[in-house]
């Protein structure tokens, strides 16, 4: 393999690996925020050992997204060293800002909050949590900018041999960034979601900590259900301008060779890319296609031909990716809905069943968010920035194989081992259930 | 130009913040071995940074997105050049930070002495490589038309290891001496001790390095050229000096505000010295990233720069405020009754 390809690969693998532990983190904050302003609310020291015990796991999480993020920040410059002065009067903007706006609140509070219990007021306490929350979404929203950039460069001129920022506004408004933001960001409430259900499933069903794990459940699957449906919303919105600002990507994901007016959605397909068809076609839906894709059933839809085949981003995996995110992110809606009514219902303890396939759902969300960064960024392809500047062009120049077979390698073990203690640690302490010792150390303290 | 200079300043001010707060986190896990002798003085050592380490991390992210941002080309060619380093230096990084959240997690002894050494060597590396890199920069790297030709070897000639020993050195005493404001009993004679036997051998680098400087650097014409700038250089010397007097007599809160004064000054030498380079070629000067011929364009500079203005004193003022929160001194026992230490 040549430096491109393999510093391909690295970034795929530091980045997938990053979106392993940053989107729990995202919807996560957000419910321990709640779990801990119920507590200041009641005063139950119930909601606090709730509070500690999901913190816990946000904790182990929350850490391996900070160090992982690091490394992705530093690879522009070390692989991508063409790309980094081709665009880095615009990308390297929001990068800054997200490190001055977002990333000093979170790691500053998160140390306030983690040894903060009892040197300020409980309020504080859980407005530390309350800014961890906000100040992890917000890092979403200045790196998504940056992304949204990359996939449609907007206010920029060509200047210099490189693109330079003349429209500040365009990058903060551009839709591609925007709806990309919302639909990422709540991906990762789903999957906090999920998690959460899914934990506290497995002590439900040992009737342990019953108090807590319903309280959980509750919460996690009204959170699920709301996020699960605007996920489908946001979804949508991401096809539209998709369809109307990378049309190849649009194009691979619904496996439309032909340009055609008022096209039909194909529920069943398999691409052969070779001969530029598909080879099975089945149960089409007419004038859906350009429905979704333009809201007006008799829009013209781009396919594939339309583009040179060293412009086509690789079908295949683009489709498969898209079409499996999408049944997914069908999947996420129903059982949400599903959790919603048993635990309103207060059965949930008398439906094992249930809660074992909550249990099971646990990955799913997580395969659903990395497959949907497989939709975003190889359907990007083969443009590091969409029709401007391709990814073979964007590579350092003065790198060696070695040098990158080497961190490629170094990365790839030291994310593995990561990776396996982060395993063992979360169901270490995701089975051990809520410290006891809370109550005693809360009177402790009064008397 | 204003905007080139100006970001060029705030460029100095990250790194010598990032230096200065997460130096004595450094600090402090290198002397680790040496200060703590058993598994609850080697906790109390963590905690004693635990609160603020991870915010003062950011001051790193913020300066290589600083980087990116205000001079793209020496952010490709530094990160690009100085591949293997970097990459060791990441390695180093997550290494650390999470062998302090994941040390504690387990009360299994073998568990907990992988991730103490993780800890000292995920700080010791990073510490001597970014004196290495620096030392490197000083020189200038070997950089033409073509791009930069060097190894790692490269980058290990006497005068980065000099710089590299000389940052090991400073934020080793910086360490003992947060150690010295931040703990109790046993911990805190030693950290004391430390600085003492320390503090006379960082002189001593300290010296070499300034003579050093002269022969293999350009750093001081700057300050032959532009004697305004003296203050910087005088102010390092003076503040390690008073560093070494408040240690003696057993200030050591005094000796840790010098201290912190000592890197700040220390770095903004080195890079004042650069000026208007930020990579001097070793080759021809004609192929030095300066940063005018590295900067982003005037408008992006001028967005970074309200940007920075409006929110660097906010993460300021709220990073005191942590530090205030966390002023107290901590003890083994302190820790032993907290639960939510690491």
């Amino acid at each position: 393999m040549d430096v491109l390809s393999l510093s391909r690969l690295q970034f795929a693998v530091t980045a997938m690996f990053h979106f392993i532990f940053v989107p729990l983190t995202l919807g996560l904050s957000w419910l321990v925020a709640y779990m801990e302003w119920r507590y200041v609310k009641t005063g139950d020291v119930q909601y606090l050992r709730m509070t500690k015990f999901w913190g816990k796991l946000f904790l182990i999480n929350f850490a391996l997204g900070v160090v992982t993020g690091i490394s992705m920040e530093f690879q522009f410059g070390m692989n991508w060293a063409e790309y980094s002065k081709y665009v880095g009067d615009i990308f390297g903007a929001p990068l800054a800002i997200e490190a001055t706006l977002a990333f000093f609140l979170e790691s500053t509070f998160i140390g306030v909050w983690i040894f903060g219990w009892n040197r300020i007021s409980k309020k504080l306490h859980a407005v530390s949590i309350t800014i961890v929350a906000f100040a992890t979404n917000l890092s979403a929203l200045w790196i998504l900018f940056a992304n949204g950039w990359q996939q449609h460069p907007v206010g920029y001129v060509l200047n210099n041999g490189r693109a330079e920022m003349v429209d500040f506004m365009a990058l903060l408004t551009n839709a591609n960034g925007v709806s990309k933001f919302f639909h990422t960001t709540i991906s990762g409430y789903v999957i906090a979601a999920f998690f959460v259900m899914g934990i506290s499933a497995y002590h439900l069903r040992k009737k342990q900590e019953t108090f807590i794990f319903k309280k959980s459940f509750h919460y996690a699957a009204v959170f699920g259900l709301v996020a699960s449906l605007l996920i489908g919303f946001t979804g949508d919105h991401e096809g539209v301008i998709v369809a109307r600002t990378q049309p190849s990507k649009f194009a691979a994901m619904e496996l439309q060779w032909e340009t055609v007016k008022a096209a039909p959605m194909t529920l069943v397909a398999f691409p052969d890319s070779e001969n530029e068809r598909n080879v099975v076609e089945g149960l089409k839906i007419p004038n859906m296609l350009s429905l979704m894709a333009y809201h007006d059933p008799n829009a013209e839809v781009k396919g594939l031909k339309e583009f040179s085949r060293e412009d086509r981003p690789p079908v295949l995996p683009v489709f498969l990716s898209f079409r499996t995110m999408v049944f997914l992110g069908m999947l996420f809606i129903l059982v949400s809905a599903t959790a919603v009514f048993l635990s309103r219902k207060e059965t949930l303890e008398s439906s094992p069943r249930f809660l074992g396939i909550m249990m099971l759902m646990i990955p799913l969300p997580y395969i659903a968010a990395q497959l949907g960064w497989i939709v975003a960024e190889m359907g990007r392809q083969p443009w590091i920035v969409y029709g401007l500047l391709r990814t073979s062009q964007g590579v350092s120049t003065g790198i060696d194989v070695a040098q990158v077979v080497g961190s490629l390698a170094g990365f790839t073990l030291l994310y593995g081992g990561l990776a396996a203690v982060d395993a063992y640690l979360l169901f270490k302490f995701a089975r051990k259930g809520p410290d006891k010792g809370v109550d005693e150390i809360v009177n402790m303290k009064r008397a | 130009m204003i905007f080139q200079i100006t970001w060029f300043i705030l460029w100095g001010v990250l790194w010598a913040v990032y230096f200065m707060l997460d130096g004595f986190d450094f600090g402090v896990s290198i002397l680790q071995p040496f200060i703590a002798k058993n598994d609850a003085e080697r906790r109390l050592v963590l905690n004693s940074i635990g609160p603020v380490w991870d915010g003062n991390e950011v001051w790193l992210i913020t300066a290589g997105g600083a980087t990116f941002a205000a001079f793209p080309t020496t952010y490709a060619v530094m990160f690009s050049a100085l591949y293997t380093p970097l990459f060791i230096i990441l390695c180093a990084i997550i290494v650390r930070g999470v062998s302090i959240e994941f040390r504690g997690k387990s009360e299994n002894p073998l568990y907990r002495r992988a991730w103490d050494w993780a800890f000292v060597v995920g700080s010791f590396v990073p510490a001597l490589l970014f004196g290495v890199a620096f030392g490197n920069i000083f020189q200038g790297l070997p950089m033409d038309a073509s791009g930069y030709h060097g190894t790692l070897f490269t980058l290990l000639n006497p005068y980065g290891i000099l710089t590299g020993a000389l940052f090991v050195l400073l934020f080793a005493v910086h360490g003992a001496l947060w150690l010295s404001v931040r703990t109790e009993g046993e911990i805190l004679e030693r950290a004391r001790g430390m600085a003492k036997t320390l503090w006379p051998v960082l002189t001593v680098v300290a010296v070499a390095f300034l003579v050093a400087t002269a022969f293999a650097t350009r750093l001081y014409d700057n300050y032959l050229s532009m004697p305004f700038l003296a203050p910087l250089p005088v102010l390092a010397v003076l503040a390690l000096l008073a560093a070494g007097y408040f240690i003696f007599k057993g200030k050591s809160a005094h000796a840790f505000v010098s201290s912190c004064v000592t890197i700040l000054m220390v770095t903004f030498t080195g890079v004042a010295g650069l000026y208007p380079n930020l990579i001097p070629s070793s080759i021809d000067t004609k192929y030095s990233l300066t940063i005018f011929n590295s900067s982003s364009s005037q408008y992006t500079l001028t967005i970074m720069t309200v940007v920075a203005l409006l929110f660097v004193p906010i993460v300021i003022l709220y990073q005191a405020w942590t530090y205030k929160v966390f002023s107290d001194r901590i003890s083994v026992e302190g820790i032993a009754r907290d639960e939510d230490a690491y």
